[in-house]
């Protein structure tokens, strides 16, 4: 069947199958290798994009119901000007190691700065709890994530 | 496959008379897992998340296809409470009370709180509406009263619902965890108390001969509650799984109940 959906504010009609997941008609169909695909179980989080508005595991989306939807994917994030404050904050801040994990965590943070840029330290934490790392132990995810969040404080100030 | 993607409940109904074995999908948190591990392929399936009837709830009804993520910010405590520790962000944006009755898995954790309530769960088909109780609906792990073709609507709440109640959970650590134990206390004015044990038997369970040595007494002794506990202890039914053992899971289940009604009894 034919799925319409907006990926990046580019409208793709996609033909999909029904076992098909959101993940793999990004990385599969459209060549967007961004969201990872690591346990197809909604554990790990390096899947995330956001749907319609809300931060998810795009594995556990079927993409049969993703019709008229609206996906960000890290890909998006960027534009033609470089880097979102989000994905520089984790460069500055070596918060990348073997980087399976980045784009996923990525999306979370700047989604969450988005919604809620007030967020404190606990919320950044248990915001970023469906995100697995195998290898930073968070310390500089959470840095950088800090890191964006105040960059973001500067830039909305007069 | 078929997909019918309704957009009002009776669109939604109508698909199952054209495609009566169709498989129902709202968040697809436990559905998808099925589908991507390939012990599913549905050949039809009715998506429900465009369903207008089935987002809506009051402070007497919550409908099926409403997340853990509204229900955080919700007017129900304990419902927020366990809202709160379902899975992870991601999880929680997706999934919803719909969902988790339609798994009835046995540690579903919005099924205490249904079970302590003695909230009843609304389904429809084309045929019409019916009303169960939640111990009519929840029949076994992961088995439902649920007919094929049927939808769950939601879930109705009793006109009087106790300010004081509580959600607990144990497992191997803060996010991310199915319970090895959840449970939910209520506690009214007068006394009366309801626990809902979940995770230690085939369904969610009440332990209703402890729920009956606390009702009595509008201050329960630091004797009382050690009874309180062991009774709970003794009331559930559990297994030994990957999870936790048998004596483990019974052990921590009384622990639990008495925390969490201590949790109620606070002034
Ligand atoms: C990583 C991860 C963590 C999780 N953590 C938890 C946790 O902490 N606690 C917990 O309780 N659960 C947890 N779950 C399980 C799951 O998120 C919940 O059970 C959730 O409530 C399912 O809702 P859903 O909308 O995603 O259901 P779906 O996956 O869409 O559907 C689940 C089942 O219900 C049926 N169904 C759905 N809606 C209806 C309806 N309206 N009428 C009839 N049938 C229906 C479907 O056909 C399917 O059989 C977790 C899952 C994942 C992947
Ligand atoms: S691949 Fe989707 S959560 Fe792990
Ligand atoms: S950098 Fe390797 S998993 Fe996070």
């Amino acid at each position: 069947m034919i799925v319409t959906l907006q990926v990046n504010g580019r409208s793709h009609a996609v033909e999909v199958a029904g076992w098909e997941s959101l993940l793999w008609v990004l990385r599969e169909r459209l060549g967007l290798r961004g969201a990872k695909d690591a346990c197809l179980q909604g554990e790990c989080g390096a899947c995330s994009v956001v749907f319609d508005g809300e931060l998810v595991c795009s594995c556990l989306v079927m993409a049969a119901d993703a019709e008229g939807a609206e996906v960000t994917t890290v890909e998006g994030l960027g534009d033609a000007g470089g880097l979102h404050p989000v994905q520089q904050a984790f460069v500055d801040e070596g918060a990348v190691q073997c980087g399976y994990c980045t784009p996923g965590l990525a999306v979370a943070t700047a989604h969450l700065l988005e919604t809620h840029p007030d967020a404190s330290l606990d919320e950044l934490r248990e915001a970023l709890a469906g995100n697995l790392c195998r290898c930073t132990g968070y310390g500089a995810v959470l840095r950088a994530a800090v890191a964006a969040q105040r960059g973001g404080a500067e830039e909305a100030a007069p | 496959m078929h997909i019918e993607r309704p957009r009002d409940l009776a669109e939604a109904l109508a698909g199952f008379d054209s495609h009566p074995r169709a498989t129902p999908l709202a968040g697809g948190t436990d559905l998808m897992v099925e589908v991507n591990l390939s012990h599913l392929r549905p050949e039809t399936v009715v998506a429900l998340r465009r369903v207008s009837e089935l987002q809506t709830w009051d402070d007497r009804f919550v409908g099926a296809g409403v997340t853990y993520a509204r229900l955080q910010a919700g007017p129900f405590p304990a419902l927020a409470e366990l809202a709160r520790t379902v899975g992870s962000p991601q999880i929680r944006a997706a999934g919803t009370l719909g969902g988790n009755l339609g798994t009835a898995s046995p540690a579903g954790d919005a099924l205490p709180f249904l079970a302590a309530l003695d909230a009843e769960v609304v389904v429809a088909s084309h045929g019409g509406e019916r009303t169960l109780r939640w111990d009519a609906f929840l029949v076994g792990p992961k088995r439902t009263a649920l007919r094929p073709g049927e939808l769950i609507v939601g879930v109705r709440l009793p006109d009087h619902i106790p300010a004081r109640q509580a959600f607990g959970k144990v497992g191997v650590r803060q996010a991310m965890v199915i319970a090895t134990v959840n449970c939910c206390v209520v506690r009214d004015e007068e006394g009366a108390t309801r626990v809902a044990m979940g995770a230690v038997g085939p369904t969610v369970l009440r332990a209703r001969a402890a729920e009956q040595l606390v009702s009595s007494t509008s201050r329960p002794s630091p004797s009382m509650l050690e009874e309180f506990q062991r009774l709970v202890s003794d009331e559930v039914v559990p297994i030994t799984d990957h999870r936790a053992t048998e004596r483990y899971r019974r052990h921590a289940a009384g622990v639990l109940a008495r925390r969490t009604l201590e949790r109620c009894l606070a002034p």
